[in-house]
């Protein structure tokens, strides 16, 4: 039997909501999986793609990010932007050869500690169906990345056009 | 940029007790941040927020030089300002201070300690790594409004009220309805010392309606809440009464003016039981002692012709205003109070009562105005056929500890259903049947009014009713065909007027009982409020998951909530007795008054700036900012952020496309630094 898969998951976790709710989830003892390393955000409106960017960079295997509910933003409306973000980050993710799925946005109010904890223990079980990250391999050398890198410039050079 | 050189980082792991080290190898996470950069000094020690721990910290600062602080332990919610302080105190600028959570996030929810000692050591790198990014910064503050809001004119908002107000305090009551007393201005007697209800309350609002300092707002609602802890601006709507009420002195004569002779439109504070005019009063001892117009019904106001004898009762006062609308009121407060309440469970939904279908099943809170005095009887209980009921049965529980509505106990029933029962046999004599799961009287002379009751020779049978139906003969017409409507007035002209059967499995005699009875009383459980969501987002506070609000921590701050400036008292926090929500509610003042009198409060440290240099002016961050806080600076074709009025939330950072909007404390670097500790170095 070869070792498990124990993937490295960056979690950012937005102060008010759902950080409270894994404080809660420690004070409950309910127990959840080790993986998601946890990093605190003022608001998921925080989060920078860039930032997400970074933490595949570095060789994760998933993205969390756990914001307020719609409606509840500490902030007023700033998980709102956190909602475009993610549905762009996912579109670019996929054309940049990363599975879509390595990335989820989840919302846990301060009362969800239970629930951050199973969100978290189901997003770790998605991420090991689907394998270390281990990018350059899975991005297969099939003219995938030659596709890719085409249609981002074709996209871009559209919304750059001028009209005459 | 960070100077790698000078940094002499100081690592303190704490071993909470057994709480962190009993959980995962403290030693060896000691270690493993020896090899971390900048680390000059790594520690364990067996409590990090003792005394002892933070002269730790202190002396570590002064004696080896250090310039950044990590310590290791519980949760930033928790300890992040003892140890903020602690830096303070050694020379140390607190915004150097990391806090590192193994406690909360590792060490009480992993079950393997190589796993635990795996993710506190990622978040630990983590927090080296970013404090190594941390500036110093000064403290900011802003004043307090010395004004508070209370919602909900209930016995907690009064309470609450009158001891702000008593204390100097300026405050605003609003209250949704016409009068204030919420449901306790119902009630005909409190237990368990028979106080009448009205005799207690009523004083107390006169004496709001008095104070000089409590602005009453009535017949009104919380419209927004905008700001933050110490500067709310509050926007209250204000619906039209129709009646000046600076001009009306509470004469009532409108009320017996009014061209509709009779009362004919069902009276809400009664339940539905009583009748009220187009122009009334909720009931006799409201405060304001203001009559309300009701605009569906009042026939100028609704079709614009009537010969309007109420004006003319009204005289040269010339209270009437019928062409009053609804007004928006703006108010600054320094901090709030919800005292919202809670609504009494609709018990239609369970079939087999029979609520809504025979005519003699009544709620606790229908029985309540029955027996009181100034209800629509004038304080008889009777039938709906207006006879006195000879046998009155009383199911506990309804809607309470009940899987398919509330598990929870709502905690007043019991003692409310033995007043009622004390109360029904000494206004009737009926034979009262208790049907019960628990007896629950947990309280100052609870128990011993229970004896009470018994030994007055109520009965009582333990367990849960299963069925109500009519009893044998009795078929004829159990439907009451318009309710809840005016059912008093068809007193006398009910023709069902039979009894009734509740079905019980009596767990003492392990048999099923059949007990005959006029009438039952259901009662009822306390549920949070219809829209109680709506509430909680206005005041930007929480709900448990029953509904009701969510208090900070359950034993330690027990009428805080995540909001700062916002406190919760009462019923909208959990059912709770008139003792109990008494209690909260001075509590509540207080922590209102801990804020208020403070004068000022510190502003969150990290909000966000933009670097003139870098700023392109292409205001992409001005529209995503909630609070206005950026503006155009068009000369200097740059954006400029408020910082009085920026909350920190870091939106129009993370979106700023070449990075001239930055933040205190969770600026990029701050925060890519974070994520390379956390990724690299296990």
């Amino acid at each position: 039997m070869s070792e498990p898969f124990k993937p490295k998951i960056v979690a950012f976790l937005c102060n008010w909501c759902s950080y409270t709710a894994s404080d809660l989830a420690g004070t409950a003892r309910i127990k959840y999986s080790p993986y998601a390393r946890i990093i605190r955000v003022m608001c998921s409106g925080r989060v920078d793609p860039a930032f997400v960017l970074k933490a595949f960079g570095l060789g994760a295997d998933g993205v969390l990010i756990a914001g307020c509910h719609p409606g509840d933003c500490h902030y007023i409306e700033q998980n709102y932007k956190t909602i475009r973000r993610h549905a762009m980050l996912r579109y670019f993710l996929e054309r940049m050869g990363i599975e879509a799925d390595r990335l989820r946005l989840v919302w846990a109010s301060a009362a969800e500690g239970q629930y951050l904890a199973e969100s978290i223990d189901r997003f770790v079980a998605d991420v090991q169906k689907l394998g270390p990250l281990n990018w350059s391999e899975n991005w297969r050398e099939n003219g995938d990345r030659e596709r890719a890198l085409e249609e981002i410039v074709a996209e871009h050079a559209e919304t750059m056009e001028v009209p005459v | 940029m960070i100077d790698h050189e000078s940094l002499r980082i100081g690592v303190y792991v704490c071993h909470c007790g057994s709480n962190i080290a009993g959980a995962l190898d403290v030693e060896e996470l000691t270690r493993f941040a020896e090899g971390l950069p900048g680390v000059a000094l790594s520690r364990h020690y067996k409590y990090m927020c003792s005394d002892p721990g933070q002269e730790l910290v202190k002396r570590d600062i002064v004696e080896h030089r250090l310039n950044r602080i990590v310590v290791a332990a519980c949760s930033p919610n928790l300890h992040e300002p003892t140890f903020r302080r602690a830096a303070e105190d050694a020379g140390l600028n607190r915004f150097l201070v990391q806090m590192c959570n193994i406690r909360e996030q590792v060490a009480w929810v992993t079950e393997d300690k190589a796993d635990a000692l795996t993710k506190a050591e990622a978040h630990l790198a983590g927090a080296v790594r970013r404090v190594a990014g941390h500036e110093p910064l000064q403290r900011q503050f802003v004043r307090i409004v010395p004004r508070a809001l209370v919602v909900g004119g209930g016995i907690a908002g009064i309470q609450a009220a009158l001891t702000l107000a008593d204390a100097g305090h300026k405050v605003v009551l609003v209250e949704r309805e016409p009068s204030i007393g919420g449901h306790m201005a119902m009630f005909d007697k409190t237990f368990p010392t028979l106080d009448c209800a009205a005799c207690i309350l009523t004083p107390k609002m006169t004496s709001v309606k008095l104070h000089p300092n409590i602005k009453l707002l009535t017949y009104s609602t919380v419209e927004s809440v905008e700001g933050s802890v110490g500067n709310y601006r509050v926007k209250i709507r204000r619906k039209p009464r129709y009646i000046d009420e600076d001009l009306c002195v509470g004469c009532m004569q409108c009320i017996d003016g009014c061209v509709f002779t009779q009362a004919k439109f069902s009276n809400a504070f009664d339940q539905g039981l009583g009748l009220r005019k187009p122009v009334y009063l909720p009931f006799p001892q409201a405060v304001p002692p203001v009559p309300v117009v009701d605009p569906e019904v009042c026939l100028q106001i609704a079709r614009g012709k009537c010969k309007q004898s109420c004006v003319e009762a009204c005289g040269e006062r010339n209270a009437f205003k019928f062409d009053q609308q609804e007004e928006i009121e703006e108010y600054n407060v320094g901090a709030i109070i919800v005292a919202t309440g809670f609504k009494a469970f609709d018990p239609s939904v369970i079939e087999y009562y029979g609520y809504g279908k025979y005519p003699n099943v009544y709620t606790s809170l229908e029985v309540e105005r029955l027996l009181n005095a100034g209800g629509p009887t004038g304080g008889k209980l009777v039938l709906r056929d207006g006879s006195t009921p000879k046998r009155v049965g009383i199911v506990h529980c309804v809607g309470s500890r009940d899987a398919n509505y509330h598990p929870y106990c709502s905690r007043v029933c019991c003692m409310y259903a033995l007043k009622l029962a004390h109360l029904v046999r000494e206004k009737t004599g009926a034979e009262v049947t208790n049907c019960y799961i628990d007896i629950r009287t947990p309280g100052k002379g609870f128990e011993e009014f229970y004896n009470r009751v018994q030994n007055e020779g109520v009965q009582f049978i333990r367990g849960k009713v299963a069925d109500i139906t009519p009893a044998a003969g009795n078929g004829d017409s159990p439907h009451l065909p318009e309710r809840p409507s005016g059912c008093l007035a068809q007193m006398g002209t009910v023709p069902f007027s039979g009894g009734l059967v509740m079905q019980v499995d009596d767990t003492l005699l392990g048999s099923i009982r059949k007990v005959e009875v006029d009438m039952v009383i259901l009662a009822v459980a306390l549920e949070a409020q219809a829209d109680a969501g709506d509430v909680r987002r206005t005041f930007g506070i929480s709900c448990s998951t029953e509904g009701f609000f969510l208090e900070k921590h359950p034993k330690l701050a027990p009428v805080n909530t995540a909001n700062d400036g916002v406190m919760v008292a009462g019923a909208c926090q959990g059912a709770k007795d008139i003792p109990d929500t008494v209690a909260q509610a001075d509590a509540a003042a207080a922590k209102a008054m801990v804020l208020i009198d403070s004068g000022q409060i510190e502003l969150e440290p990290n909000t966000a700036w933009v670097d003139e240099e870098m700023c392109s002016g292409c205001k992409t961050c001005i529209s995503l900012c909630p609070y206005q806080a950026i503006t155009p600076d068009e000369e200097r074709k740059i954006a400029v952020i408020d910082q009085a009025l920026c909350k920190g939330c870091g939106t129009c950072v993370a979106a700023c496309p070449s990075g001239a909007a930055k933040q205190h404390l969770f600026g990029d670097e701050q925060v890519n630094e974070e994520l390379e500790g956390l990724m690299n170095y296990v």
